[in-house]
């Protein structure tokens, strides 16, 4: 059973969203989907100030097994990365909802509504 | 449901996220294929390796039937115990599969692939023709590879006396009978170590002496990245039906001497040595991040262009290798296309680690 936050959003391929108190959204990848890729040594980030359309693809996630893109879970313009995944890629196993890997300013904050809850994401990945 | 090694329960309860390998169901890893992987490198690992196909050759003429069917010449394996390294060719001078044929007192034991059990087993009794020699199976057996500087000692440690002796014994590429077992000082790591052959009915038993012990079980991510950086082939990736062993790396297992030897492939190797053999398999070492697979591009400037034929991380190197077959005359800088950017590889023999030291 992998841990899944009561309060975060879900895109059904498996990237989590966090809406902040300044109306941003944090993005990263579930517990899950961490556990599915094995070891990872190398995030390809995006980059401040692309937009992307929701499920825009927006960066790589490689583990010693495969690359796996990662896709924007909702509209929006990307304001921040995180680079220190750059030297430790491997925080996105050890802390996957500690480590994020970019921010969005929404296009539409509502779009958030669109994604799974806890429990959508539970079931979506048959746990 | 794919088949089923005698380890299969304990590679669950050890926490194995199992896969499919050659249609075996195996354990990939059993949390950190990393964490493996150094394991094996610093210290011992164990491996499940019953997949693989034992096949024992006897007869009155075994020897002369494995000197047709085999690239290296089994003349050479002075004395019972001893061991060598083969490609097994078709007549075009492809590989069908390659193995490690151990001299034992019956004859001779093949370690062959698991995947390529059913082609290897329908050429190898296409190739008996007249030969007085017989093959036999012996999916009974199962085998455990341990592998690192500290697997012999703590083996060792943990078998019988005699059996202790043995594998003080054993000179690399050397396997002897201990009653039921087969020990022998080969591998797929490039570690020292040993790969042991017994019952089925008693590696659950042995496997959990050893995790006892405190020998980590290594899954085959860890095992792929370990023969990676050892520089040593994977069938079916780096090499297959329609690669010559001399475009991968495997000139020095094919013996030319005596001349009048005329195993199976060798009028086709011949032929490609007379008109220049084309390409050449080599290491590729990524300085910039990311990560070289499988398929990939390799570009060479004025020369021509290649392929990635195995790719990964490298735990030990702490940045990406590959093994690609690239045309002979490429000397030390490539590029390779990466999701349609072009990075700078330095192109190196194709060892990368060897007894836990860099070689590049």
């Amino acid at each position: 059973m992998s841990n899944i936050p009561a309060d975060l959003r879900f895109a059904e391929s498996h990237e989590w969203a966090r809406l902040e108190a300044d109306g941003t959204v944090t993005v990263g990848i579930s517990d899950h989907a961490q556990e599915a890729l094995g070891d990872v040594v190398f995030v390809e980030l995006t980059e401040v100030g692309n937009v992307f359309a929701a499920e825009g693809q927006a960066g790589v996630v490689e583990s010693v097994k495969a690359a796996s893109d990662i896709y924007s879970p909702i509209a929006g313009e990307v304001i921040a990365v995180n680079d220190a995944l750059s030297a430790e890629p491997e925080l996105l196993n050890t802390d996957p909802y500690g480590a994020w890997i970019f921010k969005l300013k929404p296009s539409n904050p509502a779009d958030l509504e669109k994604l799974l809850d806890a429990a959508g994401y539970k079931a979506a990945i048959g746990e | 449901m794919g088949q089923r090694t005698p380890l299969y329960d304990l590679h669950l309860a050890l926490g194995a996220k199992m896969v499919d390998f050659g249609g075996w169901d195996m354990p990939l890893h059993y949390g950190s294929q990393v964490e493996e992987h150094h394991q094996v490198r610093r210290d011992c690992g164990v491996f499940d390796v019953s997949h693989m196909t034992v096949i024992d050759v006897t007869g009155p003429q075994a020897k002369e039937w494995l000197q047709h069917l085999l690239a290296n010449d089994v003349d050479r394996l002075h004395g019972c115990g001893r061991a060598l390294y083969s490609a097994m060719l078709n007549e075009q001078g492809g590989v069908v599969d390659d193995m490690i044929v151990y001299r034992t007192e019956a004859g001779y034991r093949l370690v062959v692939n698991a995947a390529t059990r059913d082609q290897d087993m329908a050429w190898m009794q296409a190739q008996l023709g007249d030969y007085t020699a017989q093959l036999h199976e012996r999916p009974e057996l199962a085998m455990l590879a341990i592998q690192g500087p500290h697997a012999r000692q703590k083996i060792a440690e943990l078998v019988t006396q005699s059996r202790g002796n043995l594998i003080n014994q054993l000179k690399p590429f050397e396997g002897q009978a201990d009653g039921d077992w087969f020990i022998a000082r080969t591998g797929y790591t490039g570690e020292d170590g040993l790969e042991i052959v017994l019952p089925a009915d008693q590696a659950p038993g042995f496997f959990n002496d050893l995790v006892g012990a405190g020998i980590s079980p290594i899954g085959l991510g860890a095992r792929d990245t370990l023969r990676l950086e050892a520089g040593m082939n994977l069938y079916g990736q780096d090499i297959h039906q329609d690669v010559s062993p001399l475009a991968a790396n495997m000139a020095w297992s094919i013996a030319w001497e005596p001349a009048e030897r005329q195993f199976i492939g060798r009028a086709a190797l011949e032929a490609e040595k007379a008109a220049g053999v084309r390409f050449k398999l080599v290491g590729l070492v990524l300085e910039e991040r990311g990560v070289l697979r499988a398929h990939q591009v390799v570009r060479i400037a004025n020369v021509g262009e290649g392929e990635i034929t195995s790719g990964s991380f490298s735990p030990t190197l702490s940045k990406s290798i590959a093994l690609a077959r690239v045309p002979t005359a490429t000397a030390d800088r490539a590029e390779v296309e990466i999701r349609g950017k072009w990075y700078p590889v330095r192109v190196v023999k194709p060892t990368f680690v060897r007894h836990g030291k860099t070689l590049i």
